[in-house]
């Protein structure tokens, strides 16, 4: 990676806020940061912190209550962008996974390729087999959702997302819905993604992993950034008291 | 293994149903098919089984309803003698009488066999007719909701509100009025100056039961998690190719059922097509009550006959709900 790239901010975000219940509920509230090309970003923080809400507003699906949010150099929250296209480059994973039960592996990663990207079927299907054996499932292309595991499904909700080619990964406790013994093999998957560039921000509980693949580490509490930092300063240096008191919670 | 049992009742099942033709044999075989189901508790867990039960028992019905008719009025050449005496006193009984008369003579059959058929007709129609208006009906309404925070104002924010809001008197119009009011209304008022009483009646139910085909695939799309919605959206699908490609065809699953048995609902309903005069099954057996002043025949017989179809169609709706959960996983 050049140094230039490493500079370049893909996303931009400035005071962003989201309140529920008119103002009552401040899911966020004056959020700014940038993330950086081939940065990975980790949010920790409290439960109903803001964590998700920052996250779902990247791809706006929540819709911000004041705030800009810039992707590329263009303003996202502005009536006329193009919610679909901007979409097609963030792939989101989720807690739950989301695969379409009523289609095959094979199927759940080309529907969108061929779809909205124009891909023929072979070439979706193509690209869909090398990325399943990057990921070791290049077996089960042909099952459905129901028939793998809590881990395998995260592993296809991964590369059904990177078979739209994202520019950024988004990824919302992909581990928290898994049995401990398959949280290793989807974090495996993430660190590769990592080492590969990918510009990810990731939603996490998993302190191991902010720390061995983070470039950065970002806390959050009550709809604030309370402090952002080097996995590093975070961890053995945390300056703030509420970061303090949920280190020693969570480590 | 009993799925090799449950594809012999299958199969003893269909051959019955084929061999019908030599009424004998298909009742023979019928009884077998049954035999076999009562003897194998095992078999009872497995649709295949089941079908095979069914058809058994539909061509048993059929073989004794053939043999009846072959016994009693079929020409036969060398008849034995005591079937002749049979027949004969047969002939003779009050019960003979009054089937003859509201049945064979004048071939007044017809007008229950014709009305079965528009009965028939009347309903097919208006179910595709209820199931479109149903689509249409619940795509607004669920849109608009889903869609009312993405579209900040402007012209298509507009009609999907006028949409929506059409929509709504429609649902709250057709479900608080009676059917046979929106038939009349249909036939008097708004066709006052067609004829087309079948037109009418496919229309007037079709727009009844759309209203209900509405809420059901409403809830049907409801039912559908909200994460697929999303996981949709994220990968770039606007709200229409979400819809078609993803929640649709999981809801339409889940729905399937209930869309079947609104077919079955319709198929009684049709029965107060008499008002605008179509002539349908009820209506040829109330024909049949007026010409021959005996109400116990025609109307215990269009009674049976929609009981027949209600318990068979019935039975295709299990059938396709346990389909359905099995192919859950
Ligand atoms: N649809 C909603 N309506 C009302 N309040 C909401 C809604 N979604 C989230 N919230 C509130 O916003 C806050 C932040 O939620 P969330 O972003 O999910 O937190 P986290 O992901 O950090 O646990 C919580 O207090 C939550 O209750
Ligand atoms: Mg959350």
């Amino acid at each position: 990676m050049s140094a230039d790239n490493e500079n370049k901010v893909i996303i931009s975000v400035k005071d962003l806020c989201k309140h529920y219940n008119g103002g009552e509920i401040k899911a966020l509230d004056g959020i700014t940061t940038d993330i950086k090309k081939g940065e990975v970003v980790v949010v920790i923080g409290p439960s109903g912190s803001g964590k998700s809400t920052f996250l779902r507003s990247l791809n706006l699906l929540e819709r911000p209550t004041s705030g800009t949010i810039t992707f590329e150099g263009q303003d996202i929250t502005s009536p006329s962008t193009n919610i679909n296209k901007l979409r097609q480059n963030m792939g989101m994973v989720f807690q739950h996974f989301n695969l379409f039960p009523h289609l095959t592996i094979m199927k759940n990663m080309t529907l969108a390729p061929m779809k909205l990207r124009g891909l023929s079927k072979e070439e979706a299907e193509k690209k869909a087999l090398e990325l399943l054996a990057k990921v070791g499932l290049q077996d089960r292309a042909s099952a459905y959702p129901s028939q793998l595991s809590g881990g395998q499904k995260q592993r296809i909700a991964i590369v059904r997302a990177l078979a739209m080619d994202p520019e950024v990964m988004l990824f919302d406790e992909p581990t928290s819905a898994l049995d401990p013994e398959m949280v290793g093999e989807v974090l495996e998957v993430m660190k590769n993604l990592a080492k590969a560039g990918m510009t990810m921000v990731c939603v996490t509980h998993e302190m191991g992993f902010a720390r061995e693949v983070g470039t950065r580490v970002i806390f959050m509490d009550c709809g604030k950034i309370i402090e952002e930092n080097t996995p590093e300063e975070i961890f053995t240096n945390p300056q703030n008291e509420r970061l303090q008191t949920f280190l020693k919670k969570v480590l | 293994m009993y799925t090799k049992k449950a594809n012999l009742i299958l199969i003893v099942g269909i051959i019955a149903l084929v061999l019908s033709v030599f009424p004998g044999a298909g009742l023979i075989c019928a009884v077998f098919g049954l035999v076999l189901y009562a003897a194998n508790k095992a078999v009872r867990t497995s649709i295949r089984a089941d079908i095979g039960r069914g058809l058994s028992i539909i061509a048993l019905l059929v073989n004794l309803v053939l043999i009846t008719y072959i016994l009693l009025f079929r020409h036969l050449d060398n008849a034995p003698a005591w079937l002749l005496s049979l027949r004969e006193s047969f002939y003779a009984t009050k019960f003979y009488g009054e089937f003859e008369n509201n049945f064979l003579i004048d071939k007044r059959y017809t007008y229950i066999s014709k009305g079965l058929g528009v009965t028939f007709e009347v309903t097919f129609f208006a179910v595709l007719l209820g199931i479109a208006l149903g689509v249409i009906v619940a795509l607004v309404r669920s849109s608009y909701d889903t869609l009312k925070e993405e579209l900040k104002g402007g012209f298509g924010k507009a009609i999907l509100y006028i949409l929506y809001k059409i929509c709504g008197v429609y649902l709250t119009v057709i479900r608080g009025t009676p059917v046979v009011v929106q038939l009349m209304i249909i036939y008097f008022v708004i066709f006052a100056s067609s004829n087309n009483k079948i037109l009418v009646a496919v229309l007037a139910f079709g727009i009844n039961s759309g209203a209900y085909v509405a809420e059901i695939i409403r809830g049907g799309i409801e039912s559908v998690d909200k994460g697929q919605f999303e996981a949709g959206r994220s990968l770039g699908f606007g709200y229409v190719r979400t819809m078609t490609f993803i929640i649709i065809p999981q809801a339409f699953k889940t729905v399937l059922p209930a869309l079947a048995n609104e077919f079955i609902v319709l198929i009684k309903e049709t029965s107060v097509s008499g008002y605008v005069g179509l002539q349908e099954l009820t209506k040829g057996g109330d024909i049949i009550r007026s010409r021959t002043y005996s109400a116990f025949m025609p109307l215990i017989a269009v009674a049976i006959i929609y009981l027949l179809i209600v318990i068979f169609f019935s039975w295709i709706v299990s059938l396709l709900e346990r389909r359905l959960k099995s192919s859950e996983r």
